[in-house]
């Protein structure tokens, strides 16, 4: 195992998971991964299927309990805590799979997100005077003018979930999960299945969620182009392991990821766009 | 002319009621609420009441069961709750009603969060056997504890009273009924376009994204299985304030039954869906019950074709609904109402 920026590593990290052991009926999912990511950075992580991606975002989201090891947000271990307290410490997430709500409209999708920034207590929301009014008000304007604009949706804010293409169902997941205000966002493939076009915009948006919001993210992608282009370090994982993290530049010429890409050094350079 | 809705401001786009044309029905349909003491008998009020404490009881447990997406077998035992707590606090502690009926409600609100807390652990089929094992439970008690309950002989209540006003008619009770059920309906309305409502449904729809969102599972399906059967507790006592005795057959497990038929016959997850279950599911049989004396004085002999054919028309009823119209009574109301939206441009 070759680390490529071995000097890079001990520096303060945001969010870090620390030798962390998963195994599902004595397989080892993930096997002692230690990693992280800097505040304001866009750090991508990449692997071959079933390399233990999503595994690892979902042991910092807390559906799966580490067998193993420890994760760290901001200098506070939070391995014991529920998902939900996970999600009110400022960690949103999207899926690979879009979670979405699909009965719903995109509006109330997205103003699920804000749930833990709403305190109208039981009564007042029944009888919806003062308070609650003005809190639902204002949660409104502030998403049409922050995030339906910035995401380009307003055609759709008012349409059910389940009946939008992929491509918008992932734009909307995203939408959600800004909604949340969160510190650091948690990206599963956040392009996965679209086309081109329908791609740089999604890379835009993350650009432009970074820059403008200082949103840190972490992000899991195959598409290279996106990940070469946007990302500030990338983390590979194979079977559980880490073999590399570093520069977007000095992955794309590591052996041991091309190995692990596709043990074919041709084929593997035009995945890695190299 | 009204086509469509094309709203201006956020503030009108999350109003409930949206236009002045439902303003104005609405007035009517206060008007016609408010007068109708006046000129219906007594028997049409006697239903007026029940199709009333119907209402309470449907919206509550659509909180929980269309909103939250608990199925709970044991809401009669709820209302059996509220309607003891409220027979005795009244009859022993001499409480007035009016204290006697919120604290009933709370005490049912109280016996349903413990009977929401294996909700946690388990979910579908396996927290449905929960809250039947909770119906038979509470049946049990109100039958055994013979010291509060006074098991089958039951407790006699006296009407409620304002000062000297005794609200011991059916036209009478209408109007604490009306206004109970008024309060219930706004205060559910309003609460499923908050926060609260929001995470009910997400919960219903997709546990695992809603926890994503910061939503505590438990502690919002405690919140419903509260509140679910607070409305049941409330409707218990209104109940007992009705009738003016409270005894165990009153909460039959055939009642939850009902109630869960009326929530899924109006629509789960809407509160004018449980509005329209409720009026229906009592409605109905009573009208069936109508024409069957109907048919009894005009024709003697074809009562006896008629009465055992009630209760399968009423199940073909129902049956109906379900296969023509699943998502229930309120579905079919939005459709005649976006057909008068848009008429007469409604290709
Ligand atoms: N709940 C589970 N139970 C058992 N095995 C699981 C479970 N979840 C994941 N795995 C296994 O863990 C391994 C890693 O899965 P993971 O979903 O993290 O891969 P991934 O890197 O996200 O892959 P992909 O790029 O295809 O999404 C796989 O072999 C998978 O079969
Ligand atoms: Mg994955």
């Amino acid at each position: 195992m070759t680390t490529v920026s071995e000097t890079k590593k001990n520096q303060e990290f945001m969010l870090e998971a620390q030798g962390l052991y998963l195994k599902f009926g004595g397989v080892n999912v993930l096997t002692n991964v230690s990693t992280g990511v800097k505040k304001n950075e866009i750090f991508a992580i990449i692997g071959p299927n079933g390399a233990g991606k999503t595994c690892l975002l979902n042991c910092i989201n807390r559906f799966y309990q580490p067998h193993q090891g420890k994760i760290i947000f901001e200098g506070a271990d939070i391995t014991r805590l529920k998902s939900h307290q996970i999600a009110s410490l400022g960690i949103a997430r999207t899926f690979q799979n879009v979670e979405l709500f699909r009965g719903m409209t995109v509006i109330d999708n997205i103003k699920l997100g804000s749930h833990v920034h709403l305190n109208t207590g039981l009564l007042s929301a029944g009888f919806y005077f003062g308070a609650a009014r003005k809190t639902e008000l204002g949660l409104r304007k502030e998403i049409e003018e922050s995030i339906i604009d910035l995401l380009e949706i307003e055609h759709i804010r008012k349409k059910t979930v389940g009946t939008l293409p992929y491509g918008l169902q992932k734009r909307v997941e995203l939408a959600r999960a800004l909604a949340m205000k969160p510190k650091v966002l948690l990206m599963d493939e956040p392009v996965t299945g679209m086309n081109l076009e329908e791609t740089e915009d999604m890379a835009r948006f993350i650009l432009d969620i970074h820059d403008e919001w200082g949103v840190t993210i972490v992000l899991i992608e195959h598409d290279m182009g996106v990940v070469m282009d946007i990302s500030d370090r990338v983390c590979v994982l194979d079977f559980g392991v880490k073999i590399a993290e570093g520069l977007p530049s000095e992955i794309r010429h590591n052996d041991e990821v091309i190995k692990a890409y596709l043990g074919e050094k041709d084929i593997t350079y035009s995945r890695l766009g190299a | 002319m009204r086509c469509g809705d094309f709203k201006e401001s956020y503030l009108k786009d999350e109003t409930i009621f949206q236009t002045y044309w439902v303003k104005f029905w609405l007035f009517i349909l206060m008007l016609f609420l408010l007068g109708l003491p006046f000129y219906a008998n007594s028997y049409v009020m006697y239903v007026a009441n029940l199709i009333g404490f119907a209402i309470i009881g449907a919206v509550g447990l659509n909180l929980l069961t269309g909103f939250t997406g608990q199925i709970s077998l044991g809401h009669a035992a709820f209302i059996g709750v509220g309607g003891y707590t409220a027979a005795i606090l009244v009859t022993r502690l001499g409480l007035p009603f009016w204290v006697a009926m919120p604290l009933a409600g709370l005490t049912a609100a109280a016996t349903g969060m413990v009977i929401g807390i294996p909700s946690l652990r388990v979910k579908g089929l396996y927290l449905v056997i929960a809250t039947l094992a909770a119906q038979f439970i509470l049946e049990y008690v109100f039958v055994h504890w013979e010291s509060m309950t006074h098991g089958i002989r039951g407790i006699n209540v006296p009407a409620p009273r304002l000062g000297s006003f005794v609200f011991d008619t059916e036209q009478k009770f209408y109007y604490i009924t009306l206004a109970v059920v008024l309060l219930g309906v706004g205060f559910a309305r309003n609460l499923v376009r908050t926060k609260w409502g929001r995470a009910f449904i997400a919960i219903r729809d997709r546990d695992l994204a809603a926890e994503i969102m910061g939503i505590n599972l438990f502690r919002y399906k405690l919140v419903a299985f509260g509140l679910s059967s607070f409305y049941a507790g409330i409707a218990g006592a209104l109940w007992v304030g009705f009738i003016k005795v409270v005894t165990p057959e009153h909460f039959p497990f055939s009642l939850s039954i009902q109630y869960l038929a009326m929530v899924i016959v109006g629509g789960l997850g809407s509160v004018l869906g449980a509005i329209f279950g409720a009026v229906f599911m009592t409605l109905v049989p009573e009208l069936l019950n109508v024409l069957t004396s109907f048919a009894k004085s005009s024709v003697p002999g074809l009562e006896h074709v008629f009465l055992p054919m009630k209760d399968v028309i009423f199940g073909l009823l129902i049956v109906s609904f379900l296969i023509f119209e699943p998502h229930g009574l309120a579905e079919i109301w939005h459709r005649i109402k976006n057909f008068f939206n848009l008429w007469p441009f409604s290709y």
